[in-house]
Order: C-alpha cells, then sequence, then structure tokens
C-alpha cells in the first residue's frame, strides 16, 4: 500500500511525498514507515506511542480514529494511506496584543 | 525573512473568499512548489469552515476535507505550502489560538483581516521550527505578480529544510 506524507513531515522522510509499504495493518504500515524514517516517529507519536491528537490518519477516505479496528483494521495492497496534520485556528479576544507582543506586520 | 509568492489572482481569491463569508472566518489552502526561499503559490483551494459553533473567529478545516485537497495537489504535482483564513473585525495578525493550532511546519499561514466586510492587511506567517516544541511563527514577506515564473525543478527536501532553519 501506499502511504502518503504530508508537506510538513516530508524534510524526515528524504523528502518523499510518498513511500509504498508491505503491511497487513493500519499500525504494521505505520511500523513500517517510521522503521524506514525513525525521525518521523516523533512527528506521528507521543512519548507513550500514541498517535498525537493533532495527526489524522485516513485511510482512502476514512477516519482511522474511527473504524471499529482503528489502527488494527485490515489493509490490502491497493489502499491508500494519509497523514494529515490538523489545520485550524482563528481570531480571539487576545489576538489584537499577541499580535502586537510577537507578529509585526511584514507588509 | 522568507517570501511568499503569489499571482494577483490567487491573492485576490482568498481575500475576496474573507469578505463573502464576513462576518464569519473564511479558511482554505494554498497549493505550489517551495522556491528556495519560500513558497510560489499556484492556486487556493476554498475549504467549509466545520467550526459552525463560532465561526466568527475560530476556523477548522474537516480532515477529510484536507484528504481530497492533497490529492489535488498531488493531481496537480503540486504540495500543499500552506493555508489562510480571515480574521473579522480583528488585525491580520497570528492568535495565540493560530499558534496553538499551527502544525504545518514549513508552511505559510496567510491572515486577512476583514474590516467591516471589505478586506483589510493581509500577512504571512511561516511556521517555523523543526518540531512541536520549537515551533514559531515568523512574518514573511508577500509578493504579488500578475503572473508567476514557472519554477525549475528544485531539491523540495532541500528547500524544506532551509524553510526549517
Amino acid at each position: 500500500m501506499k502511504i502518503f506524507i504530508p508537506t510538513p513531515l516530508r524534510t524526515h522522510a528524504a523528502g518523499k511525498d510518498a513511500l509504498d509499504v508491505n503491511a497487513a495493518t493500519v499500525s504494521g504500515a505505520l511500523d513500517e514507515l517510521t522503521r524506514t524514517f525513525p525521525d518521523l516517529r516523533k512527528h506521528l507519536f507521543t512519548g507513550e506511542g500514541n498517535l498525537r491528537a493533532f495527526v489524522n490518519i485516513y485511510l482512502n477516505d476514512e477516519d482511522v480514529r474511527y473504524l471499529p479496528a482503528k489502527e488494527a483494521t485490515a489493509v490490502s495492497d491497493t489502499d491508500t494511506l494519509s497523514i494529515i496534520p490538523s489545520i485550524a485556528g482563528g481570531a480571539d479576544a487576545a489576538s489584537r496584543a499577541a499580535g502586537r507582543a510577537d507578529g509585526p506586520r511584514c507588509s | 525573512m522568507s517570501v511568499l509568492r503569489l499571482s494577483k489572482a490567487v491573492y485576490e481569491a482568498i481575500r475576496a473568499h474573507g469578505e463573502e463569508t464576513y462576518p464569519h472566518e473564511c479558511c482554505g489552502a494554498l497549493l505550489g512548489r517551495p522556491s528556495g526561499d519560500g513558497w510560489q503559490i499556484e492556486s487556493s483551494v476554498r475549504a467549509g469552515n466545520t467550526r459552525t459553533d463560532s465561526a466568527h473567529n475560530r476556523y477548522q478545516i474537516a480532515p477529510a476535507e484536507l484528504v481530497k485537497i492533497e490529492r489535488e495537489a498531488r493531481r496537480q504535482a503540486l504540495s500543499i505550502g500552506g493555508f489562510y483564513h480571515s480574521h473579522p473585525d480583528h488585525p491580520a495578525q497570528w492568535s495565540p489560538t493560530d499558534f496553538a493550532e499551527a502544525h504545518w511546519l514549513g508552511c505559510s499561514y496567510v491572515i486577512t483581516e476583514v474590516a467591516k466586510g471589505k478586506a483589510a492587511a493581509t500577512n504571512s506567517f511561516l511556521l517555523a521550527g523543526t518540531t512541536e516544541e520549537d515551533k514559531r511563527f515568523e512574518p514573511e514577506k508577500i509578493e504579488v505578480a500578475e503572473t508567476l515564473e514557472p519554477l525549475a525543478a528544485q531539491s523540495e527536501s532541500k528547500i524544506e529544510r532551509n524553510l526549517h532553519e
């Protein structure tokens, strides 16, 4: 199966945007990925070995967290695994102070 | 200082998006290529804001939509080089929430202030650093051109390393 590596993690994966792995399960695929590129492990997992909260893993179009077997879900050669860090944010009550203190205007 | 290069069409599209969704925050992705000292953005992709509970001061892109956006980027031989969102009636500066929720190291985060429905300042910040622990937002220059020169093939990993330094 193919694992797609997102932009921010490619610097820890020899610049690759994807890796073909042979694995029976989602966790097996992630294990092979981090065996190939050990630097990725700390970006994907906490020190306790759990997936970091902001890292989403999609098996084809399904969020692995919501699959019945989660990371133990079986995979086939034609499946794809996408690693997707979350995207969120927004202005809040403190944004003016934070912006003025730490983020000078650039244009 | 890194540089975010945008065509005028992309620059205007992301600002117009902020005006259309006012007083709610808009959000979307920027697709492009590393250009040596930043990203050259070839196109923008609008995304839905899933934070309907607090859309005036929060945004979130559904991961499932990001999967589709990344698939489209690959189809165009591009990468997700950044994201944009608007701050309705707030400055175009990153907020503590923006920082806490930023995880795409090496990518650009573009923020447009929309004041009373009209796009005002647009700023970009590079999420620099190598890990969650040492990440930081650095202001970057925005260059807007009528059309962008095609980029020669470059080593993306080399450029991304430079962006992290």
